[in-house]
């Protein structure tokens, strides 16, 4: 099993037509997603590699193919808009990959996402994959295997790491997902943890995260009250000089608090196993399953 | 984006929020003849995007213009935790009758404005949070509707138990809502907000952090930025569309994604090294970012080792290795470099790496004790 993105995921991509868009919608299809639709404005009626039916909107795109989940690779002066349109569509998965959202966009975005009954994961995120069924984003599929470890990260390359680490050690994972690096954004640690918790295809997770706000630390205190699976734990950062924003928007030490340290502690205190290095992943996995 | 206080003052005041006179100086003359013009004693203060401008001697008083200009002459050009003073502000020497706080941040946690308002004003509110936080009152704003009129009040009353008083504060955090709207930023902050001796509600100094998020669509506040007040290596790398960190160590870091960057600039400390940097080339395949990116780290006098840790997904490894070819020809520079390649195109890049001479890895722990290892042959 896995979460989220799944086999009965028909998938909608906005921006198809796009530098990224269609780069990523090409690598999903040969991942073997169902990509039901895709919505560029002004090119409705076309088709994209000749297969996928194109809409100028997203309600159309539902209406015409059922599709049930969206993702954005539009760029980031339309990405709120493309947000608010899909969940206007009735879509309850909403995956938006775009980098540079400004964040008071997202203080409106995301109550309406949530008025609506949508999951909105992102922005600024590598999506999710399910290996061996679906993937939505642009995690490389490539590097991903069949199996029952759960991988949350805020994330990109970081989390490839990693995963690239459980592959090579036989450890297959049942689905990986990027938050996004940003500081405001629609699905936490904690929305996953639950999620891979509830999953029966899931037997432990892996959480990466990162110097910046206190997502990390709530997601102790769940892992601690409402977790049985086992959990292994990664803090990016412990070198990391204090009021610099590093690269990520969400990723900046304010004061003396998002410290890498104070998030580690965490951690331990709530009984995640926690890497000194990304290799450190497949041994401690192992002593806790 | 930070704004300069001059800066920020400045906008509040175009939003009608109360703000003392004073100007901006860059030499000692200006400064004199501003000091003439506001016709009283005023205060000089230093223009850098720095905490701690008081403690380092970057705000003095001064009675008379004669001793503005000489203030002046030994403020402008001084040092502040490494960055040099060009400009300060002149204001008139403010008659204080009680300092508060009062900013809106957008805050993570409830992912909406947050209005903060303190009586403890004047000093670093991150203390007042941690050691009194029963003087600290909030409100999270509904961006959907706005700071209303009550809300604000509800706070101002928090800070003035006088109505007049706090109808002028409850004006100003409308307003200062407002501000952060058409600024695009993550922090609008007034501290100290001042009562002056005959009843006035006055914002002495003023903090803006725009979103960074924000500047492709608004060019005026985007041109507000201060180049002299950015590393030299910082400035370049923004202009290559890099994101880099100059750090104090000596294995630098040439990473793709920011996690990975943080990740492997830990691992150099992990095996004993020091990170001269944080650099995050991202996701393009664009050789020519890595020309740049190696352009900046080789001006850093204190490297010893360049360390590349590529992790392919958008990224293609043949792209990065193609960049380094081109850049060490353009470049003569003798330092070692280590590399570390693996995913898209994994294969093209070792054949184009090994082609001309370099060596490469797949293996992350490998590559940065090899970059550590050397590093300190050199020094």
């Amino acid at each position: 099993m896995s979460i989220f993105v799944t086999r009965d995921t028909r998938l909608v991509v906005q921006g198809i037509t796009g530098r990224d868009g269609s780069f990523h919608a090409k690598q999903m299809m040969e991942y073997g997603t169902r990509v039901a639709a895709g919505v560029t404005p002004g090119k409705g009626g076309q088709r994209f590699e000749g297969k996928v039916p194109i809409y100028d909107t997203v309600a159309d795109a539902v209406r015409e193919t059922g599709a049930n989940t969206s993702v954005i690779y539009v760029p980031a002066r339309f990405a709120p808009d493309a947000i608010f349109e899909a969940a206007d569509a009735g879509l309850k998965l909403i995956v938006c990959i775009t980098e540079g959202v400004p964040v008071l966009d997202m203080t409106r975005v995301l109550p309406f996402v949530r008025e609506k009954g949508a999951r909105l994961i992102g922005p600024n995120c590598p999506g999710a994959i399910s290996p061996g069924r679906a993937k939505v984003g642009i995690i490389p599929g490539s590097i991903c295997k069949q199996g029952s470890v759960g991988v949350v990260s805020r994330s990109g390359t970081l989390t490839y790491e990693i995963i690239h680490h459980l592959t090579h050690a036989d450890m297959g994972q049942s689905t990986c997902v990027g938050i996004g690096g940003d500081p405001l954004i629609g699905t936490n640690f904690i929305d996953c943890l639950a999620a891979f918790e509830e999953d029966s295809g899931t037997r432990a997770v892996v959480i990466i995260g990162e110097i910046g706000g206190t997502d990390e630390q709530d997601a102790a205190t769940f892992v601690k009250e409402k977790m049985k699976k086992p959990v292994v734990g990664f803090i990016a950062g412990q070198t990391a000089p204090p009021g610099r924003r590093m690269g990520h928007a969400g990723a900046i030490i304010s004061g003396s608090s998002g410290t890498a340290a104070e998030k580690m502690a965490a951690f331990e205190a709530a009984g995640i196993s926690v890497m000194k290095r990304p290799a450190d992943v497949v041994p401690l996995l192992k002593k806790r399953l | 984006m930070n704004l300069h206080e001059y800066q920020a003052r400045h906008i509040l005041k175009t939003a009608g929020i109360p703000v003392p006179d004073g100007d901006v100086a860059s030499s000692p003359a200006e400064v004199e003849a501003i000091a003439r013009r506001l016709g009283k004693g005023v205060v000089v203060k230093a223009q850098v995007h720095t905490g701690g401008r008081g403690k380092a001697g970057g705000v003095k008083l001064a009675k008379d213009p004669a001793e503005a200009q000489s203030v002046a002459g030994r403020i402008l050009g001084m040092q502040i935790k490494g960055l040099t003073v060009h400009k300060v502000l002149v204001a008139p020497a403010a008659d204080i009758a009680s300092e508060s706080y009062a900013g809106i941040i957008v805050d993570r946690s409830s992912q909406r404005p947050v209005v903060m308002v303190s009586p403890a004003g004047g000093v670093d509110i991150e203390e007042v949070v941690a050691k009194t936080p029963e003087k600290i009152f909030r409100h999270a704003i509904d961006p959907r509707f706005g700071l209303l009129p009550h809300q604000a009040m509800g706070l101002a009353l928090k800070l003035y138990p006088g109505v007049e008083q706090a109808r002028k504060a409850a004006d100003i955090l409308q307003r200062l809502y407002q501000v952060m709207l058409s600024t695009g930023a993550s922090l609008v902050e007034i501290n100290p907000l001042i009562t002056t001796l005959d009843g006035g509600v006055e914002a002495l100094d003023a903090k803006i952090v725009v979103d960074d998020n924000e500047l492709d669509r608004r060019p005026e506040i985007a041109a507000l930025r201060d180049a002299s007040d950015e590393a030299d290596s910082e400035r370049r790398a923004r202009e290559a569309n890099l994101t880099f960190i100059k750090l104090e160590g000596d294995v630098a870091c040439c990473v793709n994604g920011a996690g990975l960057a943080m990740a492997t600039m830990d691992l150099v400390k992990f095996y004993g090294g020091q990170p001269a940097n944080f650099l995050d080339i991202g996701g393009s395949s664009n050789p020519q970012k890595v020309v740049d990116a190696l352009s900046i780290i080789t001006a850093d006098p204190n490297v010893k080792s360049i360390l590349f840790n590529i992790f392919g997904g958008i990224t293609r490894c043949d792209d990065v290795a193609n960049g380094i070819v081109t850049a060490t020809k353009q470049l003569k520079f003798s330092l070692p470099i280590v590399i570390r390649l693996t995913g898209t195109n994994e294969k093209e890049a070792m054949e184009i790496l090994t082609a001309n001479g370099f060596n490469a890895g797949t293996d992350m722990d490998e590559a940065v004790k090899q970059a550590v290892a050397l590093a300190k042959q050199a020094a």
